[in-house]
């Protein structure tokens, strides 16, 4: 069984739950990028959290499938269409050889999810089916989709696997155009001015249009770097540093001006020097925002981080229970 | 050594420890950072998801739901004072042979396209104002100091496979240019460019925000290992090889990229030992040392 990418949309890879243990060659960890969203589709065809889906951006793809197939649309809110006709999302669509899945506008967010029961079945790279379009690998040919793709599916799970008919509404993402960010400040906020620093977490920041699977920047009253001499091998700007290892989520302020958010397919590390770090629960927020979106970023500290991130754990066993 | 006395502990949200050896660059704090990721590595803690040695700092990513984040702590605070008791700064590493083809013209055209706006001498090319900025003759000049002196890759990352670059030069010696005010958007695969004091050689094809010096002919990472030096790994570079860079001419440069074109290309490359002690000591003798044993290779 085959999936035909008819028209590619805006950006259409293949995502799972990632790559890791490859961070220190500079291979980032890919996957998914509303983890929460891709698990409820999964969830509802009877695949594991582990297969591998489509990820939209914005535009959605036109597919064409070659054989009878259950599957699932979800994240950000948008119209959904089998031969034009408008279904539901978050639910389960049983499709018929031939028929076309298509899309409307989108109403929030910019990631959307499209799983099949059996999964996305292209080869494995690095212990993922991840797309690294940098790196040329995982995906299909290490890329995002393009109008004629054929993407094999896997054989769907035994029927024991337990499948979910809907989302109910109270386990359905939020898509709000006022988000709040939990973040532990650290790294080289040192380096900030208080007032900068203040800036960071008290301020309202706006998403900007530059935003994607790499990071996303926001703009707002900017922040001050402290006017120091710079340590020898850094580089001139008060926000450069000594090249360093980046974790995921933290955020960079090159120049002192518009705050990035690094996410799954960033960079691993350089030279910009960052003020804190996005706590790993609240990661998959960044799926659910179009530009435009007010954020604030909140501190906390780890023991909140690792409360917030039990809680995260929680609704997503929930999906699986 | 003239390190701070304490590394500087800081977390990355729930999942990265950061600790920063110094805030400047030196061989001392890469080769301790290099160090704590090693013997990190060999105490095969439960929950460790990826060790990544940087310049003069390591990330470690880790699962706080299977080794809390204190217990961390105290293990790399433990080994942290291991390797700083440690006498002998030894490291068993290989030695590369790197072509280069310096003032090519692809790194040029790019180096074009991105003037205005992106760097800070708008009128020269990359090579020229890195000579100037260290008050050198010409870019020639640049370009002979560059390759003269071989360098440590001290970090990789960044993208797939991409080393950061520390020269085995005396600090008084040592090439420091800015970055791009602006990054590019686009960089030539295989690009050597220079930024801070560090070389970083461009794996892929993509952003960047170092000066450019020149290409490359044969790849550093090569995702369909179709090479024989990539026959383990897709990446060519670990933290702790040295690279001599040896410059091209376009007769050359072609010459090798047509091995590889046919799959028969083989860096040169031996097994060295390289010694913190020996190379503070006596930079220069200890490169002469590291570089004979490519010569016998």
């Amino acid at each position: 069984m085959s999936l035909e990418i008819i028209k590619p949309g805006l950006s259409t890879t293949v995502q799972d739950r990632g790559r890791f243990g490859y961070y220190r060659y500079g291979i980032p960890q890919g996957g998914a990028m509303d983890q929460y969203a891709a698990a409820l589709a999964n969830r509802i065809v009877g695949n594991t959290a582990d297969d591998a889906l489509l990820e939209c951006s914005y535009l959605g793809p036109k597919i064409s499938i070659d054989s009878d197939a259950l599957i699932s649309v979800t994240g950000a809110p948008i119209d959904v269409l089998v031969n034009g006709v408008e279904v539901e999302q978050n639910a389960r669509l049983e499709l018929e050889a031939g028929d076309e899945l298509s899309f409307g506008v989108i109403k929030g967010g910019t990631k959307f999810f499209i799983a099949v029961a059996g999964g996305i079945d292209v080869p494995e790279a690095l212990g993922s089916r991840s797309t690294y379009p940098i790196g040329r690998i995982g995906g299909l040919e290490g890329r995002a989709l393009i109008a004629g793709d054929t993407l094999p599916v896997g054989l769907p799970h035994p029927e024991s696997l337990p499948r979910l008919e809907r989302v109910p509404k109270d386990m359905l993402p939020e898509y709000s155009r006022s988000m709040r960010v939990r973040v532990m400040v650290g790294l080289y906020d040192h380096k900030l001015t208080d007032e900068g620093l203040r800036n960071l977490t008290e301020a309202e920041w706006t998403l900007t249009p530059v935003a994607d699977r790499m990071g996303l920047r926001f703009d707002g009253p900017g922040v001050e770097w402290k006017d120091e001499p710079q340590p020898f091998g850094a580089g001139q700007d008060p926000s450069n540093i000594t090249d360093a290892g980046y974790p995921v989520g933290s955020i960079q302020i090159p120049g002192g001006t518009q705050p990035i958010v690094l996410h799954y397919d960033a960079v691993s590390g350089g030279g910009y020097a960052q003020a804190g770090t996005v706590i790993s629960a609240d990661m998959d927020l960044f799926a659910r925002m179009s530009p435009g979106t007010k954020v604030r970023f909140v501190p906390v500290d780890m023991e909140e981080a690792l409360a917030a991130r039990a809680e995260a754990r929680a609704r997503f066993d929930r999906i699986w229970s | 050594m003239t390190l701070p006395e304490h590394a500087r502990y800081t977390w990355g949200g729930d999942e990265f420890l950061v600790v920063e050896i110094a805030p400047d660059m030196s061989l001392e704090a890469n080769f301790v950072a290099n160090s704590i990721a090693t013997r990190i590595e060999e105490r095969e803690l439960p929950g460790i998801v990826d060790i990544c040695p940087a310049n003069a700092s390591l990330l470690i990513r880790f699962n706080p739901d299977e080794l809390p984040y204190m217990d961390l702590e105290r293990h790399v605070r433990d080994v942290d004072v291991e390797v700083r008791k440690a006498t002998e700064g030894v490291l068993e590493t290989r030695v590369f042979e790197v072509p280069v083809w310096y003032d090519d013209p692809y790194t040029r055209a790019t180096g074009a396209k991105f003037r205005e706006g992106y760097h800070q001498d708008p009128s020269g090319t990359d090579l020229e104002y890195a000579a100037h900025v260290n008050g050198l003759a010409d870019a020639q000049e640049f370009v002979r100091r560059h390759h003269e002196r071989p360098w440590i890759v001290s970090m990789v990352g960044f993208v797939a496979g991409l080393p950061f670059l520390y020269q085995l030069a005396p600090l008084s010696e040592q090439l420091e240019v800015p970055k791009y005010l602006s990054p590019r958007t686009d960089t030539p695969p295989l690009t050597v460019g220079i930024g801070g004091c560090f070389t970083a050689h461009y794996s892929v094809r993509g952003a960047g925000g170092y000066q450019m010096l020149g290409i490359a002919p044969a790849p550093i990472y090569d995702p369909e290992q179709k090479l024989a030096d990539f026959t383990d790994f897709s990446v060519l570079f670990k933290t702790g090889d040295i690279v001599k860079y040896r410059p091209v001419n376009e007769a050359e440069y072609r010459e090798i990229e047509e091995q590889v074109q046919a799959g028969t290309y083989r860096y040169k490359q031996a097994s060295v030992t390289f010694s913190l002690t020996e190379a503070l000591d006596d930079i220069d003798g200890h490169n002469r040392k590291l570089l004979e044993a490519l010569n016998v290779a």
